[in-house]
This record gives structure tokens, C-alpha cells and sequence, in this order.
């Protein structure tokens, strides 16, 4: 400043200086086509997102009892709810590793959508008119829930519940409310975007004319560091570091090992027929071994002709059978298939007189705590000769870890219904 | 300006929008409201009014010092790797730093206690390949001015 005497007592910037002014803004990479492109993807990346989440949240069965809901009152926002099927029997551990690997891939693309963006937030008036206002508060709504949508997502991934409550519901609601707004922004911008990255796509002369006029652009931008394709580059690489660091762990072996920070990545807790990925230890769950030995342990099985309580001996004695499924976890992780045997689940039914038509059973575990230490499984789910109370794992005797002495399988069902350390299993109409 | 039907159909998306998240607002307020919309509004004013400076302002030091060395080109070799490793760090920061290492051990059976050197080691290899890259392209550069140039007859 040359002029140095007194001023009044609030000194006027220059309004460069402050981020209302659009000369604040100085990138030369802002402009509708830079926006556009990444509107796109998101469009496309978060429809996928909703979808698998919605679709992730019908594998619970929360319909069926209230032991598997977690959100009671959803009202008519299950309006879409079905009997999860248990084929194909990889059906939830691709849905579900779509959901957060896919998820924890679109960050960067949501963090340079949002900044590209970040002008408008400063810009005045802060409302012109009522419409105006009205799509500000939907704006809030959409910045508000794609963020907390995925933080809570990649916090509860991390086992880090520092979120105010219960995953399920926020993530569940929270999906919802960001939905309503991501819906309307997408109709009323869809098809500038489209117009803008198709006017644009190729004639270079005529990028650089529209991006001159486009809003978003900067009135005074510093000189370039980076074009704006390459820009585009870098955020594509930075989603491509992350989905290369995170999705090796939807498999088992050296593909795991490449999953570097994501959790559940890199080795396996163990070597061996048991080593395999654990979702909750025995020693987290707080199960002892004095009640799991031979001699503590029954199984107590009740349904339409009373209730047959069996020793682990006993039900080795029973006919056996193996089925090759995964675990597929809500977290995103899975492990390739394992070779599990024991009971068929319609067999333990039929001991208790549902010969026929197996029934609905809820299943207890010996866990006394735990949000999952009760799961109702769906009379689909019983009757798949794949469904076991498994007694081994890949040809032996399960570890405590997973499970022993006997734990649920089956088909397509998010691991939290595996239930581990099996107590009791009553058959009947839940 | 804009046309009325394109006003008329956003007030109505916009009416439609509301009820949906009021309906599901609700549901998603019931329990701790206080908390819950402290992280929805947080969410969104932490991003921009925190995270987004913070990137921003280092982003412009960055480009400064390249630019007062006469290299304002060469920004990019230090930005790439440098934002890479920042991301991964913003992603996975609860295992990194250690935050659930206790929880994460008992409930997996897994140590938590290598997502930092991994971290370390990810970022040592990205500068690694951008300063390769950096080396590689000057290289060719000097190797082109040089055959380029006319021979000098003295």
C-alpha cells in the first residue's frame, strides 16, 4: 500500500483479498468442463454406491426378525426389501467389496469435485432469491451427507466408532437424507454437464472459448502449472493408488498382500487350514474355552416337536456335508473360498420335526455381547444344502477363532450372520 | 436469466428433495440430534472452511517456492507425490496413527502397528519415482538441447 494515512476504522481490503470476491480465486484449472467431467463420474460412482448400500442393507433381512434390524423404524424407506437370495453364493461378497472398495476409490474424486466447487460457496448474496436460498440448504445437504456418508463409512471400516451412535442407522439414514439431495442436484445438472464435456470433447479452440465465459473460471488465474486433462490425470492416479492399496483384500494368498494399508489387508492372521481372515476373535467376543470343551458344550435345538440338545460328538455323527464358501464382511473384506463341513442346516430342522418345508430359525451364539450375538436366518437360507452348522475347516477341527465348536454358513450372507460359537438354534415362523 | 418451467420443476425437485430427507432426517436425528447434525453440518464446514485452506494454502507455498527458484514448472513433481501421500494419510489416518491399534488386534488377530511403516515406505517410494521421473525427462531434455544446438566453430 502506498497511501499511508489513517484510515477508517474498518479497513477495506482489496476484494481480491477475500474469498466472496471471484478474484479471490486464482486456479486456472476451475471451470465448468474441469467439474463437469468429475459431476460424471460421480453420478455414475455414487448411483453405484447407493445401490450396493441399499442392496448390502436387504442381505441383513432386516424384515425378517427384529434381532437383525438395526434400524426399527425405517418406515416406508424399506419399501424395497426382499428375501435375500443365497445364490450366486459370491452374491454379497461382490456387492459388498464393490460397496467400500469402490466407496474408498471415489475420495479423491469427491474431494477435487468439491473443490472445484468451493467458490460458489463464498459467493454473494448468499441467496438471490427463495429458489436460490432453497438450493443452498439442498446444497448443504448434499456437501454435509456425501461427507458424512463417507466418513462414517471409512471410519467404521477402520473399527474407529468415533461417530455419534450405532453405524447401522447413521450410515442407513444418512444414506437417505444425502440421496434426496444428490438426486435433485444430479436432474438439475446432469444435463449442463453432459452438454458441457460432449461441446467440448476434442476442438481444443472451442474448450478454451468456453472455459473463457464458463462460470467458475477465474477472472484474473495465475499462470498454469498443470493443464486441466492433467489435472484430471492426477486425480485418477490418486484413485487408482487407493483402490490398488484396498482391493487386494476381497481375496486370499499374495493379491492380499498388495491391499498395504487397507484393514484386513496384507498377511493372514495365521498359516494353516485356520489361518485365514477372522472377523471377531474368540478372546474379543469373550468366549472361554471351559465353555466350548467337550463336556460344557451342547447344541440345543428346539422346533416343532420340542427341543434335542446334541454334544459336538454327537453331531460329527450326524451325516456331513461340505460346501466351498467365502466370509464377506459389511467392512468390504472377504476371504476366497473355504472348505467348510458339518451339518446341513435343513437336517438339524428335519431332528426337530420341520421335515418338509424347513422353517425360519434364529440362531444364538454364546457371545454375550456383541450387536450380532442373535441372527435370524430366512427359511431360503435353511433350506440351501450348502447352508451348515460347520463343525471343520479345510479338512479340520474350526479354532476358537473362527468359530469352534461349531458356527453357521452360509450362502451369500453377510458375515455377521455366520454366527460363530453356536448355543442354540430355534426353528419356527419368526 | 432462467426460463420459468426450469424454475417451476426445481422448486418442485427441491420440495420433493426436502420431504425425503425430512422423512428420513428424522429417523437419522432420533437418537443424538445434537451429535449427529454437529457431524453433518461439521462434515461440511471442517472441508471447506478447514481442510480446503489447509491444501490450498500449502499448495500455493509450494508453487511459490518453485516459482521464486525460476522452476514454476517443476511443481508438480513434488505436488503429486506429495498430495498422494497426504490422501492416504486423510484416508487411513485411525490405523496409521495408531488410534485403534488395541481394538483392531483383539478383533482381527492382526497387527496394526505396520500401516505406518507402510505408510512411510508408500511415500518414500512415490517421491522416489517422481524424482526418477524428474531425472529421467531433464536428462532427455539436456539430450535433445545438446544435438539441437549448432555445432560451435571456433
Amino acid at each position: 500500500m502506498r497511501d499511508h494515512t489513517p484510515r477508517p476504522p474498518t479497513p477495506r481490503l482489496p476484494t481480491s483479498r477475500l474469498p466472496t470476491s471471484p478474484g479471490f480465486w486464482r486456479s486456472p484449472l476451475r471451470g465448468p468442463w474441469f467439474t463437469s467431467v468429475l459431476g460424471l463420474v460421480l453420478l455414475v460412482g455414487i448411483t453405484v454406491l447407493f445401490v450396493t448400500g441399499l442392496l448390502s442393507y436387504a442381505a441383513y433381512n432386516p424384515g425378517l426378525a427384529p434381532v437383525n434390524d438395526k434400524t426399527p423404524d425405517k418406515g416406508l424407506l424399506g419399501f424395497y426389501l426382499f428375501a435375500w437370495p443365497t445364490h450366486p453364493h459370491w452374491l454379497y461378497r461382490l456387492t459388498q467389496g464393490v460397496h467400500v472398495t469402490f466407496g474408498i476409490t471415489l475420495i479423491p474424486v469427491l474431494l477435487a469435485k468439491l473443490w472445484s466447487v468451493v467458490p460458489k460457496l463464498f459467493a454473494l448474496p448468499p441467496a438471490r432469491s427463495a429458489a436460490h436460498a432453497l438450493e443452498r440448504i439442498s446444497l448443504l445437504l448434499l456437501v454435509g451427507g456425501a461427507l458424512f456418508e463417507f466418513v462414517t463409512g471409512v471410519l467404521n471400516v477402520q473399527l474407529d466408532y468415533l461417530f455419534p451412535g450405532s453405524f447401522y442407522p447413521l450410515h442407513f439414514y444418512g444414506a437417505w437424507v444425502f440421496f434426496a439431495a444428490f438426486v435433485t442436484h444430479a436432474a438439475l445438472k446432469t444435463p449442463a454437464a453432459v452438454r458441457n464435456v460432449r461441446r467440448m470433447r476434442g476442438e481444443r479452440d472451442g474448450r478454451e472459448r468456453q472455459e473463457a465465459a464458463g462460470e467458475l473460471v477465474a477472472p484474473r488465474p495465475d499462470p498454469p502449472t498443470v493443464s486441466r486433462r492433467g489435472a484430471l490425470w492426477f486425480v485418477g492416479g490418486a484413485s487408482l493408488l487407493l483402490w490398488g492399496t484396498t482391493a487386494g483384500r476381497s481375496f486370499d494368498g499374495p493379491l492380499r498382500r498388495t491391499a498395504l494399508l487397507a484393514p484386513h489387508g496384507g498377511a493372514d492372521p495365521g498359516s494353516g487350514p485356520n489361518g485365514f481372515q477372522i472377523n471377531k476373535t474368540a478372546a474379543y467376543a469373550g468366549i472361554a474355552a471351559t465353555e466350548t470343551s467337550e463336556d460344557a458344550w451342547r447344541l440345543v435345538l428346539t422346533g416343532r416337536t420340542g427341543t434335542v440338545r446334541l454334544s459336538r460328538a454327537e453331531l460329527l455323527r450326524l451325516p456331513l456335508h461340505s460346501a466351498a464358501l467365502p466370509i464377506a464382511c459389511v467392512e468390504g473384506w472377504s476371504t476366497s473360498d473355504q472348505w467348510w463341513r458339518g451339518v446341513r442346516l435343513r437336517d438339524l430342522a428335519a431332528l426337530v420335526g420341520h421335515d418338509e418345508e424347513p422353517p425360519d430359525v434364529l440362531v444364538e451364539s454364546l457371545q454375550r455381547h456383541g450387536a450380532f450375538r442373535r441372527a435370524a436366518l430366512r427359511a431360503n437360507q435353511v433350506a440351501d444344502p450348502r447352508s451348515l452348522l460347520a463343525l471343520l475347516v479345510n479338512g479340520e477341527d474350526l479354532s476358537p477363532d473362527h468359530g469352534y465348536p461349531a458356527r453357521i454358513v452360509v450362502p451369500a450372507a453377510p458375515g455377521v450372520l455366520n454366527t460363530k460359537w453356536v448355543a442354540r438354534m430355534t426353528f419356527g415362523d419368526l | 436469466m432462467r426460463k420459468a418451467p426450469q424454475g417451476t420443476m426445481q422448486l418442485l425437485l427441491l420440495a420433493c428433495s426436502f420431504a425425503l430427507a425430512g422423512y428420513a432426517g428424522v429417523r437419522l436425528l432420533a437418537d443424538d440430534w445434537l451429535g449427529v447434525a454437529l457431524w453433518f453440518v461439521g462434515a461440511a464446514l471442517l472441508h471447506d472452511l478447514v481442510l480446503v485452506p489447509l491444501y490450498a494454502a500449502a499448495d500455493r507455498g509450494l508453487v511459490r517456492v518453485f516459482g521464486a527458484a525460476g522452476h514454476r514448472d517443476r511443481t508438480m513433481y513434488v505436488r503429486v507425490p506429495a498430495a498422494l501421500s497426504a490422501l492416504l494419510l486423510l484416508v487411513w489416518f485411525p490405523l496409521i496413527g495408531g488410534q485403534t491399534d488395541r481394538r483392531y488386534r483383539m478383533a482381527t488377530g492382526l497387527y496394526a502397528d505396520g500401516f505406518l511403516a507402510r505408510w512411510l515406505l508408500i511415500t518414500a517410494v512415490l517421491f522416489a519415482g517422481s524424482a526418477l521421473l524428474f531425472l529421467l525427462r531433464l536428462r532427455s531434455r539436456l539430450r535433445r538441447a545438446t544435438k539441437e544446438r549448432p555445432p560451435v566453430a571456433h
